[in-house]
């Protein structure tokens, strides 16, 4: 599993914080040189996995190799990388020099070299004259540039940087960004980025580590995630985009919102369940003509400085977000087009909630932690484990809480052009997932129902007869 | 007019709270034996303090070890304080809550109590009797004071920084002296300097657990020195010269955090 070129390599990593398990057999190797982002939503796991790395965390199982070590055991400050925290964590009772040098003279290195060391780094950072200052006198940005150069003056082999351009201004963050690509590859080193930002993802990286829920979602180029995106959660994640319910008719043949179209997908077999994404900049649109491939009338058109956004429906119910450099007012009727090339086939997660419970007594079972009502199933007796199928669309959600048989949260929203399909977590951490038409937010905490006719009870066999 | 007995009431509380202070330090400039006759202005009672003309009262070997232990205790408080203070910081839940719970108990304390049962400890463990004791005593009542002046650091700095020094390569030990003692000193300097006052201040609790080697610290001396008739009248300027010593630090403590909390402003 050690690759010659890898410095980095995580193996089969898994870690919990209390019950929560926040990684989730996590598996990843970073070539030396390279310029790795880890990306993802708040909570993802993407922080945790880079403090495994600088060793301010110990995985539970798996093991994490630094340039082909071992390094489960090894202290922070025994571990070749250094990290940029995301509020710099500078010394405020040093001043700039000290700070830079604090690594360089625990190292024992001479004094005349010590300050050669720090001078080029802050050249370098573009911090000349700086050295005296106080940190505290310091800007967010020129905090920054020192954070970085305290790590750098060290020379490590991997430089890990922990969301280092959070707290800057829009136009700081371009130009810190614009910076550290360049010092990338001025250093030649090893750069292990951990972001929630997609742009800033896309722009700076060799190689983006999708992650959600603990878990590694996609691992690619740039480009790779962002034009072959490997599931809904990562397609809505990188950029904007389109995503529908659609059916893999045969090789080579998709159809969504109503209409066939042709794509360059194989192998998914005939007639199955897939989702579709479109990106808005690939749908072209027009004034209605009959070169179409569907219909639709603008709904909004928003002016976003290179491009107009416009909202298009559709005779089907369906929305699409487009994007486009021409301008169609709101009420126009267009006709569009989406080319083969730009229509991305996934395979379907799950096309239904498929969860795992116990029958407590004939007419009762117990799934996500609660005790919902069922229908008296034949030959299942209480105590059985059973596996219960709900449709997404059959999973009612209430606003108020009291009003459901369980209580959960909305941890993720997905837009499908003519519905939601939201992922709630139960009181339990287990996920269930709902198709609705209602708008919800992010972090709603809802009650759960599910009537009794709806659920699809069988037994677990194998379990039973143990 | 509201205003006026506002102040007036002011006064008089500060009146009646620094008379008997004033009173001393008037009566330490004349050289009457008896408290409270004014016989002239006179600072024989000042040199008589200061060159020597009390040995053999024990008087100012009382304020050599009550300065020593002072000195000591606030030491040694100050070291287990910072630590203890560090612990409940990174400790979480029921037992951050008992810890500091437990940390506040030797505070409302009375003295008296704390003074016994502190003796019966040391009896029952066969700790020597004397300058030990009543070190390890006051290092008991004085750590807690410590606890409350560092711990508010602990909170202000950033927690990162502790792990930024380990990353650029210092172990924990280089960490904790190089990075957060550094930010923790402020605290750990007005800590120091409670707990040098309490211990001075201290009676009850040295009372019970000096022993009966003859320990005098300054307050069982004038224990006993009022006891036997009358106060000794160079103790008049000594007082004089302790309160002002206190009041003084105590300025300094208000001072630094004012200054403090200014900086902290600033900053927002």
């Amino acid at each position: 599993m050690n690759e010659d070129n890898s410095i980095i390599s995580i193996d089969h990593i898994s870690k919990w914080f209390g019950e929560k398990r926040v990684l989730d057999d996590i598996s990843l190797n970073i070539k030396k040189g390279e310029f790795v982002t880890i990306l993802g939503p708040s909570g993802c796991g993407k922080t945790t996995t880079l403090r495994i790395i600088a060793g301010f965390e110990t995985p539970d199982e798996g093991n994490i190799y630094i340039g082909g070590e071992l390094m489960n055991k090894v202290q922070p400050h025994k571990r070749p990388v250094n990290t940029v925290f995301q509020r710099y964590a500078l010394f405020p009772h040093l001043n700039v020099y000290d700070n830079i040098a604090f690594g360089l003279k625990l190292q024992g290195v001479a004094k005349d070299e010590i300050e050669k060391r720090v001078l080029r780094v802050l050249k370098m950072v573009g911090m000349t004259d700086y050295e005296w200052r106080d940190v505290d006198s310091l800007s967010g940005g020129q905090q920054q540039r020192v954070a970085i150069a305290r790590a750098i003056v060290n020379r490590p082999a991997v430089l890990l940087l922990d969301e280092p351009l959070s707290a800057l201004d829009h136009k700081m963050r371009k130009d810190m960004q614009i910076e550290l690509k360049q010092m990338h590859k001025q250093l030649g080193i090893t750069f292990v980025y951990v972001t929630h930002d997609q742009e800033e993802a896309l722009t700076l990286s060799d190689t983006v580590v999708v992650m959600n829920e603990g878990v590694v979602q996609q691992i690619g180029s740039p480009t790779d995630i962002y034009n072959e995106p490997v599931n809904c959660f990562v397609a809505d994640f990188i950029g904007e985009s389109n995503i529908f319910n659609g059916t893999m008719i045969a090789d080579r043949k998709v159809r969504f919102m109503g209409h066939d179209f042709d794509c360059v997908d194989e192998g998914f077999g005939e007639n199955v369940p897939v989702d579709v994404v479109v990106r808005p900049e690939d749908i072209y649109i027009m004034q209605r003509n009959d070169k179409g491939q569907f219909t639709g009338t603008v709904s909004g058109c928003i002016f976003k400085g290179v491009h107009y956004e416009m909202t298009v429906n559709t005779p089907e119910g369906q929305e699409l977000m487009i994007q486009d450099y021409n301008a169609f007012a709101v009420g126009t009727e267009v006709s569009m087009i989406i080319k083969p090339n730009d229509i991305q086939v996934m395979k379907k997660e799950r096309i239904c909630n498929t969860l795992e419970g116990v029958m407590t007594d004939a007419t009762h079972v117990e799934i996500l932690g609660c005790d919902f009502e069922c229908l008296p199933q034949a030959g299942i007796a209480p105590g059985d484990k059973v596996t219960v199928e709900v449709d997404f669309e059959k999973v009612d959600l209430t606003d108020d809480k009291r009003d459901g048989v369980c209580e959960g949260d909305i941890t993720f929203i997905l837009y499908k052009a003519d519905h939601y399909h939201l992922t709630v977590r139960a009181e339990n951490g287990e996920n269930i997932y709902v198709d609705t038409q209602d708008v919800w937010e992010d972090r709603d905490i809802v009650g759960i129902n599910i009537r009794p006719e709806d659920m699809r009870i069988s037994a677990k066999k194998a379990e039973n007869q143990a | 007019m509201k205003k006026l007995l506002a102040r007036l009431y002011l006064g008089l509380i500060l009146l009646l709270l620094y008379a008997p202070l004033i009173f001393i330090a008037v009566s330490s400039f004349t050289e009457s034996k008896v408290l409270g006759n004014w016989t002239g202005f006179s600072t024989k009672l000042y040199s008589n303090l200061f060159s020597g003309g009390m040995q053999g009262s024990g008087l100012m070997n009382a304020v050599y070890n009550t300065l020593i232990i002072a000195l000591i205790a606030a030491f040694i408080s100050t070291l287990l304080g910072t630590l203890a203070a560090i612990g409940i910081f990174h400790s979480r839940g029921r037992l951050k809550n008992a810890t500091m719970f437990l940390n506040n108990i030797p505070m409302v304390n009375p003295d008296v109590i704390t003074g016994v049962s502190l003796f019966l400890l040391f009896v029952f463990l066969g700790v020597s009797q004397g300058y030990v004791s009543v070190v390890l005593a006051h290092i008991t009542f004085c750590t807690p004071y410590v606890v409350l002046n560092v711990l508010p650091k602990l909170h202000q700095m950033n927690a990162k920084t502790y792990e930024a020094a380990l990353d650029l390569g210092a172990t924990p030990g280089q960490a904790l002296r190089k990075v957060l003692i550094p930010q923790l000193m402020p605290g750990m300097v007005t800590g120091f300097i409670l707990a040098f006052t309490m211990s001075l201040d201290d009676f009850a609790v040295t009372f019970f657990t000096r022993g009966t080697v003859g320990l005098e610290t300054l307050s069982t001396f004038i224990y006993t020195d009022a006891r036997k008739g009358g106060l000794t009248p160079e103790l008049r300027p000594l007082m004089t010269i302790i309160f002002i010593v206190v009041f003084v630090l105590l300025v300094v403590v208000n001072i630094r955090q004012e200054r403090a909390a200014k900086k902290k402003a600033s900053l927002k």
